[in-house]
C-alpha cells in the first residue's frame, strides 16, 4: 500500500470522529504553541540583552571609585576619593591591553530651560568618552579638548533630557541653566535605551567637560569613574587584571586588603546576561515541553480507544489480506497525522501568541525557525512514540477474535 | 512472498480438474489451562476446482474451526493443508495474509462492511493490500459490483443498503482480487428467507462461471443449493455426499412471494 493511500485512510478515519480528533489535537496544539511562544520570548530576551550590551561596547571596562569603611560604616560605591586623574594617565601608559580611557565625575543636577526644569545626572568627562561608549550624537557635535582645557560652559544632552526640556524645539545652540550656571547646548546624543546591565535610563544625562564640573560645580578634584576600552573583546579580561594590579600598586593596597575601587568588565556582564537569558529559555521550553508530553499521552489514550472500537475493522482488514505491518502502519500514521496537524496548528497559535505578547506586553519576541523546526520534529516524535504502542496492539490482534468482536 | 497465479473467474470451468483444497488428517486443539479442547480430530477432504460445497453441522461440531483453517486465518495443530498445491500450514503470518488477499474471498454472516465507506470503496479494500494500481482496483471493484447486480449502488453507504444488498457488496469484495475459492461463513444467517435465496442465486451464478464456492451453514434449506454437502460432528466428517436434484435458486425465487414493504 502506498503512503498516500495510507495517509488518505488515516485522514478519513480521523474525520469520522471530528470532535474527538480535534480535542486530541488540542493537547498537541497547546504543547507546540506553548513551546514556540516560550522559546520566542526567551530568545527575544536573549537577543535584547545581547544588543544592549553590544550597544554599551563589549570591550568596555568600567573603573569606579570604591567603597570605604569609615567608623564601621561602609559608604557605598563612589565614596572614596582615591581615584584620580593620574590613575587614568597611568592606566593609559602602563596597561598594554588598554586602548583608550576617559575620566569621569558626576553629580545630581537640576536643569532649567525656559519654563521647564528637570532633575538629571550630570557627568563630566573628556570628548573620547563618546567613542569609548560608541555613543553617536543625533545632532550637533561633542565638546572639544579645548573646551575641557578652558573649562567651558558647554553641554551635550541625552535623549530623555532633550525630550523633557525641549520637546519639539531644536536644542542646539540653546542655553540651559545647570545649578544656575548657563551652559550652551552643543550636541544631543542618540537614544541608547535602558541598560540591561545597569538597569537605569542611560539617556537621562547631561555630559559636560570634566574640568567645568569639577571646578565650577562640585569643587572636587577626584574621579568617580574611568571609562576604559580594551584593544579587543578578548583583551578586556587582560585589561581588567592589568588595571587592578596597577591601581592596587598605585593606591598602596596591601595584599589581603580590599580594593578601594572596582573594575567591571562589560564582556563579563554580556556573558552573564547571555547565560541568564539562555537559562530562561531552557526553563520556559522545558515547562512548555511537559504540556507537549501530556498532549502525547492524550494521543495514546485516544488511539487505544480507537483500536478497541475498531477491532472488527481490524479483523476485516486482516481477513482480506492486510498484514500485521499494514495494520500497524495504519494506526501509526493516524497518530502521526494527529500530532503533525496539531503541530502545524500549534505553530500558528504559538507564533500568534508570540506576536500578541509583543503587542500587549511590549516584550521583545523572536520567533525562530529553529523553534518551529524543533516543534515539528518534536510533535512527530510524540506521534510516533505515543502511537507505537496502540498500533502494535492493533497489529497483534488475532483476526478470528477480532472478527467475532462485538 | 508467495507468487500466486491469478485464475480468472470467468475462464475457469467446472471441467478444470485438480484439487483446490486438499486437507490431510488435520487436527486442531486449543489448550485452555489444564484441559485441551479438540476442535478437529483428523479431517481429510479434497475439494476440486469448480465445486460448490456446503459444510454443515451444529455449533461446536468444528465446522467454524475448519472454515478458519481453510481461510488461512488459523493454522492446523497437525496435518497438512494444501491450497492449490501450496503447503499453507508452514507459511509465515505475512505470507498467509498474502494468500488471504489473493486466493481467498471471504463472505461473513454479519456482512462486515466498513461503515461510512461507500460500496465501491468497501469493494476496493482488498486491492489496496495487493500490488494493484488504484485505477485497476477501481475498475475491478466496479466490475465486481456489476457482477452482483449493484452497479447502480456503488456510491451508497452500507447504512443505505438492505441486508441482501450489503451481503452482495461483501460478495463483490470477496471477488475483487479474483480468488481461487469463495469462503462463505453463514452468509444467510442475518437474512430473511427470500433474501437468502437471492444470495444463493448469486453463489450459484458465480459457481456456474467456474468459481469454487465453500459455504458453511447450519440451515439445510440453504445447503440444498450446493452440489456437495459435508457434515461435521464432534470435529470429524460424518457424511460427505453429492446433493441430488438441487434446486436452482433462480427458479425458487419465482415461486416465492415478493416481500415488498
Amino acid at each position: 500500500m502506498d503512503l498516500l493511500a495510507i495517509i488518505r485512510i488515516a485522514m478519513r478515519a480521523l474525520a469520522r470522529n471530528k470532535m474527538r480528533s480535534s480535542l486530541t489535537m488540542l493537547g498537541i496544539i497547546i504543547g507546540v504553541g506553548a513551546v514556540i511562544a516560550m522559546v520566542s520570548v526567551g530568545q527575544g530576551a536573549q537577543q535584547q540583552a545581547q544588543q544592549q550590551i553590544a550597544a554599551m561596547g563589549s570591550n568596555m571596562l568600567f573603573v569606579g571609585a570604591g567603597t570605604v569603611t569609615r567608623g564601621g560604616m561602609r559608604m557605598g560605591w563612589g565614596a572614596t576619593k582615591t581615584l584620580i586623574y593620574d590613575d587614568m594617565l597611568a592606566i593609559l601608559r602602563e596597561c598594554p591591553a588598554v586602548q583608550a580611557a576617559a575620566p569621569g565625575s558626576q553629580t545630581a543636577a537640576q536643569v532649567v530651560f525656559g519654563n521647564d526644569n528637570w532633575a538629571t545626572q550630570l557627568n563630566g568627562t573628556e570628548p573620547q568618552y563618546f567613542d569609548i561608549r560608541s555613543w553617536p550624537l543625533a545632532e550637533g557635535s561633542s565638546f572639544t579638548q579645548d573646551d575641557v582645557n578652558m573649562a567651558a560652559n558647554v553641554a551635550v544632552i541625552g535623549e530623555t533630557v532633550r525630550k523633557n526640556l525641549f520637546g519639539a524645539t531644536d536644542p542646539i545652540g540653546q542655553t540651559i541653566r545647570i545649578n544656575n550656571l548657563p551652559f550652551k547646548v552643543v550636541g544631543a546624543l542618540a537614544a541608547k535605551g535602558t541598560s540591561a546591565a545597569m538597569g537605569s535610563d542611560q539617556d537621562d544625562t547631561i555630559i559636560v567637560p570634566i574640568t567645568t564640573l569639577q571646578k565650577k560645580i562640585t569643587g572636587q578634584d577626584w574621579l568617580r569613574w574611568i571609562m576604559v576600552s580594551a584593544i579587543s573583546r578578548e583583551a578586556s579580561y587582560t585589561a581588567q587584571q592589568q588595571i587592578t594590579a596597577l591601581l592596587r600598586d598605585r593606591h598602596r593596597i596591601r595584599p589581603g586588603s580590599d580594593d578601594d575601587f572596582m573594575v567591571r568588565n562589560l564582556a563579563d556582564m554580556a556573558d552573564l546576561a547571555d547565560q541568564q537569558a539562555q537559562l530562561f529559555t531552557v526553563l520556559l521550553a522545558s515547562i512548555a515541553s511537559i504540556s507537549l508530553i501530556v498532549g502525547g499521552i492524550g494521543i495514546m489514550n485516544i488511539m487505544l480507544v480507537s483500536v478497541t472500537e475498531r477491532t472488527r475493522e481490524i479483523g476485516i482488514r486482516m481477513a482480506i489480506g492486510a498484514t500485521e505491518g499494514d495494520v500497524q502502519q495504519q494506526f501509526l500514521v493516524e497518530a502521526i497525522v494527529l500530532s503533525l496537524v496539531g503541530g502545524a496548528v500549534g505553530i500558528l497559535v504559538g507564533t500568534g501568541a508570540s506576536f500578541l505578547i509583543t503587542q500587549t506586553l511590549g516584550w521583545p519576541v523572536l520567533v525562530s525557525a529553529t523553534a518551529i523546526g524543533a516543534a515539528v520534529i518534536f510533535s512527530m516524535a510524540v506521534g510516533i512514540f505515543f502511537g507505537f504502542y496502540p498500533a502494535r496492539k492493533a497489529a497483534r490482534l488475532d483476526p478470528i477474535e477480532a472478527l467475532r468482536y462485538e | 512472498m508467495v507468487t500466486i497465479s491469478q485464475p480468472d473467474v470467468s475462464q475457469t470451468t467446472a471441467s478444470d480438474h485438480g484439487a483446490v483444497i486438499q486437507v490431510e488428517d488435520v487436527h486442531k486443539y486449543y489448550d485452555l489451562g489444564e484441559t485441551r479442547v479438540h476442535a478437529l480430530r483428523g479431517v481429510t477432504v479434497s475439494i476440486e476446482r469448480g465445486e460448490f460445497v456446503a459444510i454443515m453441522g451444529a455449533s461446536g461440531s468444528g465446522k467454524s474451526t475448519f472454515m478458519n483453517i481453510m481461510g488461512c486465518l488459523d493454522k492446523p495443530s497437525s496435518g497438512r493443508y494444501l491450497l492449490e498445491g501450496i503447503e499453507v500450514s508452514q507459511l509465515s503470518k505475512k505470507e498467509l495474509a498474502a494468500i488471504r488477499n489473493r486466493k481467498i474471498g471471504f463472505v461473513f454472516q454479519g456482512f462486515n462492511l466498513l461503515s461510512r465507506t461507500t460500496a465501491q470503496e468497501n469493494v476496493e479494500l482488498p486491492t489496496l493490500y495487493a500490488q494493484v494500481s488504484k485505477e485497476e482496483g477501481q475498475k475491478r471493484a466496479r466490475e465486481a459490483l456489476e457482477l452482483v447486480g449493484l452497479g447502480d449502488r456503488r456510491m451508497h453507504f452500507p447504512s443505505q443498503l438492505s441486508g441482501g444488498q450489503q451481503q452482495r457488496v461483501a460478495v463483490a469484495r470477496a471477488l475483487v482480487n479474483r480468488p481461487s475459492i469463495l469462503l462463505a461463513d453463514e452468509p444467510t444467517g442475518n437474512l430473511d428467507s427470500r433474501t437468502s435465496v437471492e444470495i444463493m442465486e448469486v453463489f450459484q451464478k458465480l459457481n456456474d462461471g467456474g468459481l469454487t464456492v465453500v459455504l458453511v451453514t447450519h440451515e439445510a434449506d440453504v445447503a440444498q443449493f450446493a452440489k456437495r454437502s459435508i457434515q461435521f460432528r464432534d470435529g470429524k466428517i460424518r457424511r460427505d455426499e453429492p446433493i441430488m436434484n438441487r434446486p436452482l435458486a433462480a427458479e425458487v425465487l419465482k415461486s416465492l412471494p415478493t416481500l415488498e414493504d
